[in-house]
This record gives structure tokens, sequence and C-alpha cells, in this order.
């Protein structure tokens, strides 16, 4: 597998799926054979592309393409069910005029901003039901996006606070200026040194990631910035691509001109296009100011990006799911080993790291490594942003020294009356009011940055619903205990939410749960269980209020089992109800 | 020689072999449905999910390594294997006796295994589509579960790319390579490893059904967990287009 393919943005299959789908709104049987014709890629490679990625449709969405996010801190249904009757659809169906089409999505990113949404994939944020009335009448009257109140676009950072990162300013070029007269193993060894570990929430180790690939043997490597920042809750990476992306690619070119690589990409999560322009902008001044591609300010090396964008598959944020959606196939995490730093992008030894790990390592190189290793515990060193949402005064960016205590989190983002926190997203932990003394750090809450709050107004339960629907919406689908587990788990969560549970449904899900932590193929199947599995040990009275307290409940609701019969009946009354 | 162990017993192994290799050479049967010598592995069905010192791997894709500690055939694993079983027949749509390959079924031989009797979970019953274009071959997603042999024996062995897997979660499902997506516009042909490979009754040659009678069939006669099985599976399969 020595490919010495370079990737053009343009003919990438992604972004020319995303151009079909916007021209013709859909992507049709013809379209698949023509761009497969036309990219030279077999035409079921396309079609499973097309299939995979939330963003592409086989039917035609309506010239305003609407999506809610669903998500529990930027996500409301009920605003979107009042446009569909303003307008007069029904989620996921397109009006029969064309006109527009409205539908919901995972979590958009935009936590900080309250109810947000894409229209045309473009991310509109803080929306107010007043505003969907308006909303209504510029759709009716075909008003192009251009002419929407620019307001509605704007999306903030929201730093509340400001620690290692974000405190002080980078000039463009400094990291690399202070490469100059280093070698490669002194520069490793001030990563080392330093006790950075990855961002992403796993925490392996960046000095020797760099180093692993660094001594796999081959001619060719690559840099990987994982941008696919999809967890629910997370936003922090949308400021740093937003206020620092100069320092993001600067650490993608020092991860470069140490592992002998000449080639990075930035992987953009398809939420995050509004920001794409901006980004390679970013790109093309520093090429311009020499700080991106040959001979890079004098110092002997070579490095230029590309940015990739996804379409709207969780699943990419895992890093070889990541590596194959960047090789134009369905984000389907590979058998490891062989890990990504020995075969990664076209079998090629391959660095992915997190945005916030490559923006700490630029500064690592700039400051030395002291700087970094003073702040954080003896096991987690330096700082950490963390994306506070949920029922807060004060939502938004918080960069803290590791080592900080769920408490003191809350008390600066005024939280009150706190029920539970989901510590790093879905895929983390959901912890009660008993665990708030704890601390942000990998040797206790490790989180890749996503800090939910729920206060006692909310109904958990129907948050770990929202957690089970999201899971089984976003499992690939690759191995048999996550792509069936993650629906009975969603199964057995709606059947208690909607008051049909029994106690030995609870006993089904922990039992179901258990399997499909423990025998999934990777991390998302892995970590799919944990609401349901937290939820259940810490907060069973949630569980028990909702449960009939009878020996067994059917799983086949036979008056739920005639609503197809009553629609093509054109029946309702009482006769044609159990 | 190098060795790993297997339910305390010891298993020689040869560098490069994955522990699912050095078990069937060492006529150690660990239960799979995905994994077919010969063809790259795969690790998508979980079922040769086996613990190696403690933790959870597929033994279809980890390489042996010195001194592995290996639990396979335990209570508690079966149980396991029972229940991802259990979970392959309620998404799909099987309905044993009325299917041809019952009987033939590994699947179904799975089942027999590990003492499965019944479903356990709610049926999903989704809508899949059936492909009888082709004018000896038949498609019939009902009964796919998404093991990838066919898809993997048309790369490696045919030297074609007939199949592919489409969609994402619950959604996936077997899609064809051919300009119209129906198997007949494909360059499969009757001869292909691709078109027998199957261990479920997706695809299946047309116009040989029921010659051997029920009663009579592979499973019938043998256990699935017989490791020399698979070679006399893909004789009779042959047998069928002679």
């Amino acid at each position: 597998m020595t490919s010495p393919y370079q990737l053009n943005q343009v003919d990438h299959l992604l972004h020319v799926l995303f151009d079909e789908q916007q021209k013709s709104l859909h992507i049709s049987n013809e379209a698949i054979t023509t761009i497969a014709a036309q990219l030279k890629l077999p035409r079921a490679q396309v079609e499973s592309v097309v299939d995979f990625y939330s963003f592409f449709h086989r039917t035609p969405r309506g010239r305003f393409d609407i999506m809610f996010s669903n998500c529990t801190s930027c996500g409301d249904l009920k605003l979107m069910q009042q446009l569909c009757e303003r307008l007069q659809v029904k989620p996921d169906k397109t009006r029969a005029d064309g006109l527009v089409s409205i539908g919901h999505t995972s979590c958009i990113g935009m936590c900080d901003h309250g109810v947000s949404l894409l229209v045309n994939g473009i991310t509109l944020t803080s929306i107010s039901a007043q505003q969907i009335d308006q909303m209504a009448e510029l759709i009716e009257a075909e008003t192009a996006l251009s002419d929407w109140p620019a307001g509605w676009f704007r999306v903030g950072n929201n730093i509340r606070k400001e620690g290692l990162l974000l405190a002080s300013s980078f000039e463009p070029g400094a990291a690399l200026k202070a490469m100059a007269g280093r070698n490669a193993d002194a520069l490793l060894e001030e990563i080392t040194a330093s006790g950075l570990k990855g961002r992403g929430g796993a925490g392996f180790g960046t000095g020797m990631k760099w180093k692993f690939c660094r001594e796999a043997q081959s001619d060719t490597r690559y840099v990987v910035c994982n941008a696919d920042e999809g967890e629910p809750g997370t936003f922090k990476d949308r400021i740093l691509l937003n206020s620092h992306a100069d320092t993001v690619f600067e650490g993608m070119t020092i991860c470069g001109s140490i592992i002998g690589a000449k080639q990075g990409y930035l992987y953009l999560r398809g939420e995050y296009r509004y920001m794409l322009a901006a980004l390679e902008n970013t790109l093309q001044q520093r090429r311009q100011s020499g700080l991106l591609g040959n001979n890079i300010l004098g110092l002997g090396f070579d490095f230029d990006i590309h940015i990739v964008i996804g379409a709207g598959a969780y699943i990419c944020g895992e890093e070889s799911a990541l590596i194959e959606s960047i090789e134009e196939k369905p984000g389907i995490p590979r058998i490891r080993p062989p890990f990504p730093v020995t075969q990664g992008l076209w079998g090629q030894p391959t660095v992915v790291n997190n945005v916030e790990t490559l923006v700490a390592a630029a500064r690592i190189v700039l400051h030395g490594h002291h700087w970094f290793e003073s702040s954080g515990t003896w096991q987690s060193k330096g700082s950490k942003l963390l994306s506070v949402s949920g029922d807060c005064a004060r939502p938004g960016i918080y960069e803290y020294a590791f080592g900080i205590t769920v408490n003191e989190i809350l008390n600066d983002a005024g939280a009150e009356h706190v029920q539970a926190v989901q510590i790093g997203g879905p895929a983390g932990r959901l912890i009660p009011a008993d665990h708030f003394e704890h601390r942000i750090a990998f040797e206790d809450l490790a989180t890749g940055g996503s800090f939910m709050i729920f206060d006692h107004s909310r109904d958990l339960l129907e948050v770990i619903h929202n957690f089970a629907r999201f899971f089984a919406h976003e499992s690939c689908g690759f191995c048999t205990p996550c792509r069936v587990g993650t629906t009975l788990l969603k199964n057995g969560m709606d059947k208690i939410c909607n008051g049909h549970g029994t106690a030995h449904d609870v006993d089904e899900l922990s039992r179901t749960a258990a399997l499909v932590s423990r025998r999934s193929h990777c991390g998302l199947g892995m970590t799919a269980p944990n609401p349901i599995r937290d939820g259940v040990k810490y907060f069973p009275e949630l569980f028990e209020a909702r449960l009939l307290h009878k020996e067994m409940e059917p799983e086949f609701n036979l008056d739920a089992s005639l609503e197809e019969a009553r629609n093509l009946t054109h029946r309702n009354d009482a006769e044609a109800h159990l | 020689m190098s060795t790993i162990t297997i339910d305390g017993i010891e298993v020689p192994f040869e560098a490069g072999q994955t522990i699912m290799d050095a078990a069937l050479a060492a006529d150690i049967y660990i239960p799979h449905l995905c994994h077919k010598p010969g063809l790259s592995p795969h690790g998508s069905c979980k079922l040769c999910t086996v613990d190696v010192d403690g933790r959870a791997v597929s033994a279809c894709t980890l390489p042996a390594a010195e001194g592995q500690k290996i639990e396979n055939n335990t209570p508690a694993l079966n149980e396991v294997r029972k229940t991802i079983t259990q979970m392959l027949f309620v998404e799909g749509n099987h309905l044993c006796p009325s299917c041809e390959k019952t009987g033939d079924c590994t699947l179904q031989a799975v089942g027999y295994h590990l003492g499965m009797l019944d479903g356990h979970f709610p049926q999903f019953y989704p809508r899949r589509t059936v492909d009888a274009s082709h004018p000896t071959l038949v498609l019939d997603r009902d009964r796919c579960i998404m093991c990838e042999l066919c898809v993997r024996a048309s790369r490696e062995i045919d030297g074609k790319d007939v199949f592919a897997i489409s969609g994402r979660g619950t959604d996936r499902q077997l899609i064809v390579n051919s300009p119209t997506g129906k198997l007949a516009d494909s360059d499969i042909e009757t001869d292909d490893l691709a078109a027998h490979i199957c261990p479920v009754g997706a695809i299946l040659i047309k116009d040989h059904g029921y010659e051997v009678p029920i009663g009579r069939r592979t499973f019938d006669l043998h256990s699935v967990a017989e490791t020399d099985l698979g070679e006399v599976k893909l004789t009779k399969v042959r047998h069928h287009d002679e």
C-alpha cells in the first residue's frame, strides 16, 4: 500500500457530492454513475458514501433544507415542530412544491448559543420562537439566505475564562521561527518533556505518538488534524479554528517537520462549513508568508495543508474512520493493530491529533516545556479547554489548568440546583452531585471537553433517551454488538420513557449495555452505553418512577400497531382504537 | 516454537498468524461467521470475541503473540456469543423453515451450537429488497448478516468488485457494483466464489432448490464446530453447479 496519490481538494468525493447535493438537492442514481466515472471510483463506493453520510440524500430536499440540532444543549425539537406547522410540512418530508424540507441532525456544536440549525449547510444560531415565524415568512417569500438578517448567522466565541493557551497572543510563524537551530530530536524531546497528552479524550502521549510515526519505515508520512468535533456538547475546537487557526496550522507544520511529513490534512466537520472560507484564507496567507510550501522560512523543509470537509458522521471523529473518510470511503473504523502511526492514510505512517493538541504543541515549541508542565496535575500537564453548556447562566469556553473540580466549574458558570453533569459528552460519564468534588484530569474525570449541565428542572431520563437515540443514529453498523445493540438500547429507552417499561426491561437494558460496551469494535460502541449504565447506577429512582409495576409488559403495542391500518382506512374513531 | 494458551491448552503459532489461524490449525473451534481462511480477516460479526489476559478482542484479527492466555470456550463467552447470534437473527428477516439454505446455513448452525432456542429480542422486521434480476443467482437481502464474505471473495479471489455494503447502522445493506445496481448488470458469474460463499441464504443459485432433503444437509449431519467443515461445504456447493 504505497500510494503517492495526492488528493486534489476540488476532486474529493465528499466535496463533489456536497456540490451535487446543493445543485440538484439530492444525489440521483444518474449522478452517482456520472461522479463515479468522473472520479474513476467504483460506482458502489460512491453509492456507499452517499448512503453513509447524513448530509447526502437520495430523494430531493427542499430549496431551503433545514436541519435543527437535536442536541440537549443546542437543540429544541419543539421549535422544529413549530416551523413544520407554520410551513405545513412534515419532518423529513419535502413539501410538494419543493420549497422546503425540515429535519433534525446530531449536535452541531453551537451549545453556547441556544437552539441552532443548519440551513443549506450554513449555521444559524440562538433561535427563538418569534424568529421561527419570521423565518417561515422569509422561506415562503423565497428570500435568498444572503438577504436574511445577518445577525442570525453570527457565531460568537463566548470565551469566559482564558488560561495557558487562550490568554496570550500568537504571532503567525513565531513557533516556526523558534525551531531554528533545534533539530528534530530536540524538538521531539521538548514535546515529550512537556507531558502533553492528546486532547481528544483518549490521552495518548503526543511526543510518543510523533516518535512512533517518525520511526515507522516509510518515505511518505502524513499529519492529520482531527477537527471533526462531533461529541455533543463540545465546541472548543470551533473557537480555536475561528480565532487561533494560525496556531493550529503551525502545530501541524511543526509536527510535519519533526516526523518528516510533507502533507497535512485538516478534517473539518461538515457542521463547521461556515468557517471554510476563513480557514482557506488563512492557509493562503501562510503560503504567501512562506509559512507553508517549499523550504518554509528557509528551515529546509516543505509542508502544505489541505482541508477535507465531512458530511455528517460522528464516527469520523474516530481516527481510523476519519482516515477512511479522507480516503473517500464510508467512515468505518479499521482493525487495530496496525495503528495509524505505522499504517494510516493510504497505508502510510500518520499522526492524527486533535485541534487543541496541535495548538498546545505549537505553544510548547515557542515557550518551552517548563511553561506547559508548570500547570496541571502530575499525570495531566497543562490546561484543558472545556465547552460548558446546558443549565447555567454563563455557557461558553472555560480554560482551566487540569485538576479543577466540577464544583468550581459549576460555580464559575453560574449553575444552580444541579442534578447531574455529563462530562465528556454522551460517550463520557454522567455524574451525580456527590461526585462534584472530582477533578478534571486524565487520572480522574478524563474528557475531550464537553461539560453539559442538567439542573433539577430537567427530565434526566429524557436526556439519557436522547443520547441513546444519538448513538443508534451514529453507529456505523460495522460490528454486530454496536449496530444491533445501540438500536436495542434505544428501543429499550423508548419503551421505558413511554411508560411501558417494567423492572425486567431495565435488567435487559443493563445486560445489553454491558455486552455492547465490552464487545464492540471501536470506541463508539464501547462508550455508547455509558449514559444508560451511569443512569441505572446513579439515578435508579428515575427509572423506577417510570416503570409499570407488573411482571411483564409485551413488546408489542397492539394499539400503536394499528396506526397504519387507521391511516389507510382514514379512521380515528374510538372503535378504531383498543 | 512460540505458543499461546487457549483454555489451558498450549497452541503453537507462526509469525503472522492470528489467534483464529492458530486455533483452527490446532483443531480448536472459535465460533465465527465473517471469517473464512484464505480471505482477509474482517472482525465485524464479533462471534469470535475472546478474552486475552482479561481484554476482549476478536480472535480473527488479533495477531497471536507469545504467552497470550486466551479464554474461548467458557460458559460466559458462549452466552455473549449466543446474544450476538440472537442480535443477528432479530435484525434481519430469517424464516428458517421456508429458507432453501436451512440445514446448510452457518448462522443457524452457530445458533444450534450455542444452544439458542429463541431470538430473545423483539424482531426489527426491516424492509429489505430482493434482487432476482440475474439469470442464475438471486440476492435476498432479508437474510444478509453483513459479514462481507461475498464482498471480499469477489475482490480477493474472483478479481472483481461485485459487492459492497452501503448505508449506516441498521440501515446497512448489501449493494451491487453495477450501472443499475442490479446483479444482472454486474460481471458476477455462477462459478465465482462470491456466488457461493454466503454463510446464510442471501445469495443463492437459482434452479437448485431442495436437492438435498432436509435432515440430510450439512448441519443436520455435522456440527459447525468441526473445524474441517469449510472444505466439506465448498465441495458440496461446487456440486450444485456441475
